[in-house]
């Protein structure tokens, strides 16, 4: 019963809460540039706007392959917020991913496709960290299944501090913040006009960001399961933590600037290595 | 709940300008000024925009560039003229290239005039073309489109 | 029935030479495939309502021993021939040490009577439906590509009878290879397999082809040297020669040595540079010898001893070789924009996984390993198949020149798409494998193994990330191309690809009745190794990658959409091909994938790769010889 309502408060309530955040951050970060910054449901008005323009593409496929994107996205974090496997989970969600490089690569246009390529390469450097953090969370619980871990007696961060940080250093990647925001971003004014969303107006546009939130809240829930365990306060401080790492993520936004692909790729799987490596070994040593 | 001027993005296209209005329309964006406030991002790509804001008069290299941005953006849409060559084409106006404001190509909604154009009155402008854009969209959905 | 099985094929083999006529051995190549096909259904099937025990068969059989002897002289003069003819020593040295060294096994030890030389169970049974099925499919696809081949490759010597003999042999080779107990008799079917190889990669008989099928046979014949090691010494000191007694005796040295075999023949680190050099070979032998089946022999092996492998040193080295050669061959894939070398290094990055699973020797890694055989057997041979179909319509098979494949010849397209989608993409069978993998070796506490497959999957999902983008790149091509691709091909290509999307269906009854029985007999147990809902669950998946596209494409169309052109700062030239240069002329768009050849080309990786893992096997092998000695 518990599961069915927290899928059902996923599916509805991610879009809510995720352009709450995005309006949250835009703000944030205005005020941390001396600015006063849009209202705060401005992310809510842009959705509206972008369904109401006309349809315009450059081919046909891009906006069914956005739909599968925001789908598969969907069922990905329907499973999590269903108590099922994390690895299946993480792996669902690169395959969505895998829908929206598609969609940018699906016609010849020189920026979307740029884009797409950057995004794989964003993919490859955060992928060896999300397996680690499924494989530590399997080491402290002897499960893979996200319902498991929340029921556990302590939280699993005493566990994997190092898996947190590295997990936090490598979202900047899913939240698409920079210094990591290669293949698109949310300022204006790229080398690449728009990366991956170049060829993406309207509708299209409106359903990749609604997918966008979907895997935002989809992340902050694995961040949620690091705090997590069975007593009821577990989950107040869960939650400000989250809100916590949020901001962090947004005041690391507005202090860097963006990298080359290289450093990008090299200090993720570096952190990977010694941060969460380190930490699986110690685990695999002590459990 | 879905007006257009709610979240106008913005694309901006320097056509043959010297420079001058193009650092203005820069200045809106830094925290003086800050026209994120009426939720306008200044986005590099016609497919997103709404407003179309143009500095400097149209010569024969631009012509047709103009006219395929213009092209690439969604309905409903509005052109703004910043500074006194988008509107007429200014002291160039006589030279052998150029064409003339941006008029003279694609149609154009709102004219700021300057040289160059101040922040605040390319502010009230685009504010101005916020308006047009509002009814534009109320005849897009009386065509029922 | 199993006479049959090795006899037919060799028998149609023996007919092609007598055959000039294409087709006429078009005739002949079907009915074969259809012959084999059909024997091993009915043996399967008799097999089964027989009560699928396990079979121990043929404890008599002087003469056939004999037989092989002979054979075994015969592969070696073959070998010294060649060796003699094109001026290399190495195989020739290889070749007579490890055929005396035989020799002198056999005719000087007295081994134990009437013991089975050949074995029918489950793990034998999935062999034969992997030979039989896509081994005679690849021979159908065979006539049609042979015929585009020497059309496209005028300067080549029209050699098909030859091809298609040494295809039919192989298949025969194969049966008796899985087929075999004693290991005398597996070796004589590994050494023609690898004479096989040689001569197929050879078949071109240009330089490069010369020397790679040198490289190829003189790799292979140092396994098969490791293999003579290991049936001289356990025949010296256990007095016997069946492979289930190297499980049950445990003795290391026999066993690194047969290590050594399957790491050769399955083209492990570092000796995987003979499979890079064998794509010089026509694409039917890629796919079956150097994809499908024959590489699959060095892991067949290796899962066959692997239980033996749980915990000692010969393990640890073993899944250590098989995990690093797991991500470095799939980093190097990267920098390769030749359609056949990256299925190359995917193939040999893919049997790193499984000869890592196999080296653990712990239940769950063997079940992963095996499901990991199935599907990369059908997948790999539909890609290599499908690489070849568009080299002989596009003349090419560089990946860049597959830009929007789906636009100029939608069917080839979305056959690789399909093969593509089953390497790597979730829910596809290829990830639930390592899934399994991936905590089985968490269970093992094998640290190394895991960050391998860490880096290595995010390196995977790369590569084929960026293919796949390029084939459904939507571009209106430069010139249209006719798709030459014959129906012999496609019957071969659609056939794995429907294979392909029922196995992913049928998921959960492949793993209840073929792989839980195979694990069974290896290890006398088996435990669920992945419980049923996840199965299920995988099942949904499945489902709703294929129904959401589909629904979504109903969905989507039905709103209207103006077409305008991509964004190219407003100075596009028509379609959307062109563009003004600062010239004010019309300029040509070309994109090109990444490949970061700076930084994971083979240039820079392939060597420290390689003396890192032969630092391995000789430390390896230093130990074991060590301890033995002493």
């Amino acid at each position: 019963m518990r599961q069915v309502i927290f899928v059902f408060a996923y599916l509805i309530l991610a879009p809510f809460v995720g352009a709450l955040l995005d309006g949250i951050d835009r703000i944030i970060s205005a005020r941390m540039q001396r600015r006063k910054g849009p209202s705060i449901l401005q992310p809510f008005y842009d959705l509206g706007k972008l369904f109401s323009k006309e349809m315009i593409a450059v081919n046909n496929v891009q906006l069914l392959l956005n739909l599968s994107y925001l789908v598969i996205l969907m069922i990905a974090g329907c499973m999590l917020f269903a108590g099922a496997d994390l690895l299946m989970v993480l792996f669902i969600l690169s395959t969505a991913d895998m829908f929206l490089i598609m969609a940018a690569s699906s016609d010849s246009s020189p920026f979307a496709n740029m884009g797409a390529s950057r995004e794989m390469l964003q993919m490859m450097a955060y992928e060896p960290l999300t397996l680690l953090v499924a494989v530590g969370f399997y080491l402290t619980t002897g499960s893979f299944q996200v319902s498991d871990f929340i029921t556990r007696e302590y939280s699993a961060v005493i566990w994997m501090p190092g898996l947190l940080f590295g997990f936090m250093f490598t979202t900047a990647i899913k939240f698409r913040k920079s210094p990591f925001d290669l293949s698109t971003s949310h300022h204006a004014h790229q080398e690449m006009v728009k990366g991956i969303t170049t060829e993406m107006s309207g509708t299209t546009l409106a359903i990749m960001n609604i997918a966008e939130y979907y895997e935002m809240v989809l992340l902050l829930g694995i961040f949620f399961l690091f705090f997590v365990n069975s007593t009821w306060w577990s989950w107040i401080v869960a939650f400000v933590i989250c809100a916590v790492i949020f901001f962090m993520e947004t005041l690391w936004d507005n202090v860097s600037a963006r990298v080359k692909w290289k450093t990008l790729l090299y200090s993720c799987w570096v952190v990977t290595l010694v941060a969460g490596g380190v930490n699986i070994l110690i685990l695999m040593l002590i459990m | 709940m879905n007006k257009v001027s709610k979240s106008p993005w913005l694309l901006h296209y320097d056509a043959s300008s010297c420079n001058g209005c193009d650092i203005e329309v820069l200045d809106c964006l830094t925290p003086k000024y800050d026209i994120e406030r009426f939720g306008i991002i200044n986005t590099g790509d016609p497919f997103q925009a709404d407003i179309l804001l143009i500095t400097g008069g149209v010569n024969s290299q631009t012509e047709s560039v103009v006219k395929q941005l213009y092209s690439q953006m969604p309905e409903p849409k509005v052109v703004v003229a910043v500074g006194i060559c988008a509107c007429t084409g200014g002291i160039f106006k006589e030279c052998y290239n150029i064409k003339g404001g941006i008029d003279t190509v694609i149609p154009v909604d709102v004219y700021v005039p300057g040289c160059a154009a101040r922040p605040e009155s390319i502010i009230d402008g685009v504010v101005k073309a916020l308006k047009v854009l509002d009814e534009k969209q109320a005849a897009m959905k009386k065509d029922g489109r | 029935m199993i006479p049959f099985l090795i006899g037919i094929p060799a028998v149609f083999a023996l007919i092609f030479p007598f055959v000039r006529d294409q087709k006429a051995r078009g005739i002949i190549v079907y009915t074969g495939a259809g012959v084999i096909m059909l024997t091993t259904v009915v043996f399967i099937v008799r097999w089964i309502t027989d009560g699928a025990r396990v079979l121990m068969l043929y404890p008599e059989t002087e003469l056939v021993d004999h037989l092989m002897s002979v054979g075994d002289v015969v592969l070696m003069c073959l070998i010294i021939y060649m060796g003699v003819k094109y001026r290399r020593i190495v195989p020739i040295l290889l070749s007579a040490a490890q055929t005396a060294l035989l020799l002198y096994t056999e005719f000087t030890t007295e081994l134990a009577e009437r013991q089975p030389h050949m074995m029918v169970d489950w793990f034998t049974v999935l062999m034969f439906i992997i030979i039989a099925f896509i081994g005679g499919f690849i021979c159908i696809y065979t006539v049609g590509y042979m015929k585009g081949y020497h059309s496209h490759h005028k300067e080549v010597q029209d050699r098909q009878p030859f091809f298609f003999s040494m295809l039919f042999l192989f298949l025969s080779a194969m049966f008796g290879l899985v087929l075999s107990q004693n290991m005398i008799w597996m070796y004589f079917f590994w050494e023609i397999t690898s004479v096989i190889s040689f001569l197929m990669i050879g078949y071109t008989r240009s330089e490069e082809a010369v020397n790679n099928s040198f490289c190829a046979l003189w790799m292979n014949l140092l396994g098969g040297l490791g293999f003579a090691v290991a049936i001289a010494w356990m025949a010296k000191v256990n007095g016997t020669v069946q492979l289930l007694d190297i499980v049950s005796v445990g003795a290391m040295l026999p066993l690194i040595c047969l290590a050594l075999a399957g790491l050769t023949k399955s083209a492990q680190l570092p000796f995987s540079t003979w499979l890079l050099g064998a794509m010089v070979a026509p694409t039917p032998s890629s796919a079956l010898l150097h994809s499908a089946t024959m590489v699959k022999a060095g892991v067949y092996l290796l899962l066959r001893i692997s239980p033996a492998f749980q915990g000692n040193l010969v393990g640890i080295l073993v899944s250590s070789i098989g995990g690093f050669t797991f991500i470095m061959a799939s980093m190097m894939a990267i920098a390769q924009n030749d359609g056949k070398k990256v299925l190359a290094f995917s193939t040999i990055s893919n049997l790193g996984l499984i000869v890592g699973c196999a080296g653990i020797g712990a239940e769950e890694t063997v079940w992963a390993a095996v499901f990991l055989m199935i599907f990369h057997s059908v997948s790999k041979s539909m890609l290599f198949q499908a690489v070849g179909a568009t080299e002989n319509t596009l003349g090419s098979r560089d990946i860049e020149d597959m830009h929007g494949l789906i636009i100029r010849v939608p069917k080839l397209a979305y056959i690789m798409g399909i093969g593509i989608a089953g390497m790597y993409l979730a829910p596809f069978g290829m990830l639930i494998s390592k899934w399994v993998a991936l905590k089985a070796f968490v269970d093992s506490g094998n640290f190394i193994l895991v960050l391998c497959i860490a880096y290595g999957s995010a390196s995977t999902m790369f590569y084929w990330t960026k293919w796949l983008a390029k084939l459904l790149c939507y571009h209106i091509p430069r010139e249209s191309v006719k798709d030459v691709t014959r129906k012999d091909e496609y019957v071969s290509m659609i056939f794995h690809a429907a294979t392909m999307l029922l196995l992913c269906l049928l998921l959960p009854l492949v793993a209840i009745w073929v792989v839980n029985p195979i694990v069974q007999e290896l290890f006398g147990n088996a435990k669920d190794v992945i419980s049923m809902s996840v199965l299920t669950t995988m099942a949904i998946m499945l489902v709703s990658i294929f129904i959401v596209p589909a629904v979504m494409f109903f969905i989507s169309r039905r709103s209207h959409r103006e077409l305008v052109p991509i964004y190219m700062n407003g100075i596009n030239e028509g379609d959307n091909r062109f563009f003004t240069n600062s010239f004010g002329e019309k300029e040509h768009l070309y994109l090109s994938n990444w490949y970061l050849r700076f930084e994971f080309g083979r240039r820079h990786l392939r060597i420290p790769s390689i003396i890192i893992a032969a630092a391995a096997l000789v430390l390896g092998f230093c130990i074991v010889i060590g301890g033995a000695v002493v």
